[in-house]
């Protein structure tokens, strides 16, 4: 029947593949995406790469300017602090706790919101609106006001911070799923696929799932950067990571008082915290708007 | 002799919520009987709201109706809502045949899955219907790696019509499936309909508001009117000599 080979296999885009290229053609998000993996990577080799430990005291250099100062010295590109510790140094560890425990505590929040929100997507009658309606009460709280509270009870620490943070995104990552398949489960391709002879599980890992993780990556980076903002947050208000950790909010508090004398101990971590939070947004409004573009096509 | 499928009084009603805690029985299909032969097309219209396409989703198993019965050459497949969930010899092809395929799996994926579920055959011989199926609705072996986006609408009613004929149905269920079709396209999709009728015996039920293309490929007629049948006979008949009002009405429209 076909004599020629008119199609070469290569022009066969996925969906996955359109995606990129959609999202390649989006500059800020692209470079928001340089960002986040240059801050991936700092948060997993952040120890190796650093030139000093991190609460290394250098008793000669106290409150050195960054290096680009008269004042400064090239042993200490980004100056050091109170104590002598070398900021970089303590900056590029910082990573790990606000960056590396916000993409850690996102990601816990990820797994346990798809697996309840796909339980009350597929659940019907009571159980679906208890799960609801329960879940719309948590909504009505603020999530860095409902984490205070999970701190209060559970005490102070980095630990209970990052579990403070799962609980406190949890109710909205639930939420927005179970709606994700809501409307996909009233689609007409679950229908046709279901008269294909699909069980539940199939409908859900071949129907629902392909069509939705996009989705799923957009709330993701929604409740990635609040974890970011909440964690140094609560850092910064004592509540959180307890000096000398590292974390980006603690390193704010704790130098505080120094804001006049040495304001770059200050404004550096600062930088990076706002670093961090755009670049996350900027990768989450680029596969936005790369999924709205999508629908209009 | 026994028809292929047989509808017995089937009746499907809705509970709409009227106020804060009654609700209110609505009567979509009311005792709806007919029979259908082997090699036959079945035509059913009516207004909008007169329960075709509710009709449509009880015979392909979408929806189950309240009480009647559905028989497929002389066995029961659905008995007062209990649908036997193996059959897969009544298939269904629907209005928007783009929203009816799943935009994250190619052609060949989707119909490979279907064959997974319902057939024993191993791989290279779901390949092999893979292929014969698509090169039958006039698609080729290459379009198997293609998305559904990919595709103009014609050729997304090809494949769904193939996604429907690879499991070997007996019925085709045509839920005002060639409405949305420009006029060559829908000459062609019904060619390629009638072909296939010819080739294999395959029995069609067209639910549409196309009156040539009623009187064009259909044998018998079905006129709904709120929920009720109110003529069913041969198309030619009914449209040379309409007895009810309401078919008056739709046959001069």
């Amino acid at each position: 029947m076909a004599k020629f080979n008119l199609f070469s296999e290569e022009s066969n885009k996925s969906p996955l593949a359109r995606f990129w290229r959609k999202f390649k053609s989006n500059h800020p998000a692209l470079v928001g995406l340089w960002i986040f993996i240059a801050f991936a990577i700092l948060a997993a080799a952040a120890p190796l790469i650093a030139p000093y430990g991190v609460n290394q005291q250098h008793s000669d250099a106290l409150l050195i300017p960054p290096s680009w100062h008269e004042m400064g010295d090239v042993r200490f590109i980004l100056g050091t602090d109170d104590l002598g510790r070398d900021v970089l140094s303590r900056l590029m560890n910082g990573a790990t706790y606000t960056f590396g425990l916000s993409v850690i505590a996102a990601l816990i929040t990820t797994i346990i919101g798809v697996l309840v929100g796909t339980f009350a997507g597929i659940s019907r009658g009571l159980r679906s609106s208890f799960l609801n309606h329960l879940l719309d009460i948590t909504l009505s709280i603020p999530s860095l006001l409902l984490a205070i509270i999970i701190i209060a009870i559970l005490g102070p620490g980095l630990m209970n911070t990052v579990w403070a943070i799962i609980l406190a995104l949890l109710p909205q990552f639930i939420h927005s799923v179970r709606n994700l398949i809501v409307t996909e489960l009233s689609k007409d391709y679950i229908t046709a696929f279901k008269l294909d002879g699909a069980s539940n599980w199939h409908i859900l890992s071949r129907g629902i799932f392909p069509n939705i993780y996009e989705h799923i990556v957009v709330i993701f980076t929604m409740a990635l950067s609040t974890a970011i903002l909440d964690i140094s947050a609560l850092g910064f208000l004592k509540l959180g990571a307890q000096p000398p950790t590292t974390e980006w909010g603690a390193i704010l508090a704790e130098n505080l008082g120094l804001i006049y004398l040495a304001p770059w101990t200050v404004g550096l971590p600062g930088v990076l915290l706002f670093l961090a939070v755009l670049s996350t947004n900027l990768v989450g409004d680029g596969l936005r708007q790369v999924l709205k573009a999508r629908k209009a096509d | 002799m026994q028809p292929l499928l047989k509808v017995q009084a089937l009746s499907k009603s809705f509970n709409l919520r009227a106020g804060l805690f009654s609700r209110r029985k609505f009567d979509v299909l009311k005792n709806i009987s007919f029979c259908l032969e082997q090699g036959e097309t079945l035509a059913i219209i009516g207004e909008t709201g007169s329960g075709k396409s509710t009709l449509a989703k009880l015979l392909a198993g979408a929806d189950s109706a309240d009480t009647g019965q559905i028989l497929l050459d002389g066995t029961i497949i659905e008995d007062k809502g209990i649908r036997d969930q193996q059959c897969r010899h009544i298939r269904m092809i629907f209005q928007d045949s783009e929203a009816s395929l799943n935009p994250g799996l190619t052609i060949g994926e989707m119909l490979n899955d279907c064959l997974q579920y319902n057939t024993n055959l191993d791989k290279p011989s779901r390949a092999e219907k893979i292929r014969a199926t698509l090169n039958k609705v006039g698609l080729l072996n290459d379009h198997q790696h293609y998305y559904p986006h990919m595709f103009s609408g014609g050729q997304l009613q090809r494949v769904a019509l193939a996604r429907a004929l690879i499991l070997d149905p007996k019925v085709v269920v045509l839920d005002e499936a060639l409405s949305s079709l420009d006029p060559s396209v829908r000459a062609q999709t019904v060619n390629l309909l009638l072909k296939l009728q010819q080739d294999t015996g395959l029995s069609y039920i067209l639910i549409t508001h196309h009156l040539s293309l009623v009187r064009h490929i259909s044998d018998q007629l079905v006129v709904l009117d709120h929920g009720e049948i109110v003529e069913y006979g041969k198309t030619r008949d009914i449209f040379q000599n309409p007895k009810s009002k309401v078919t008056q009405k739709l046959l001069s429209c």
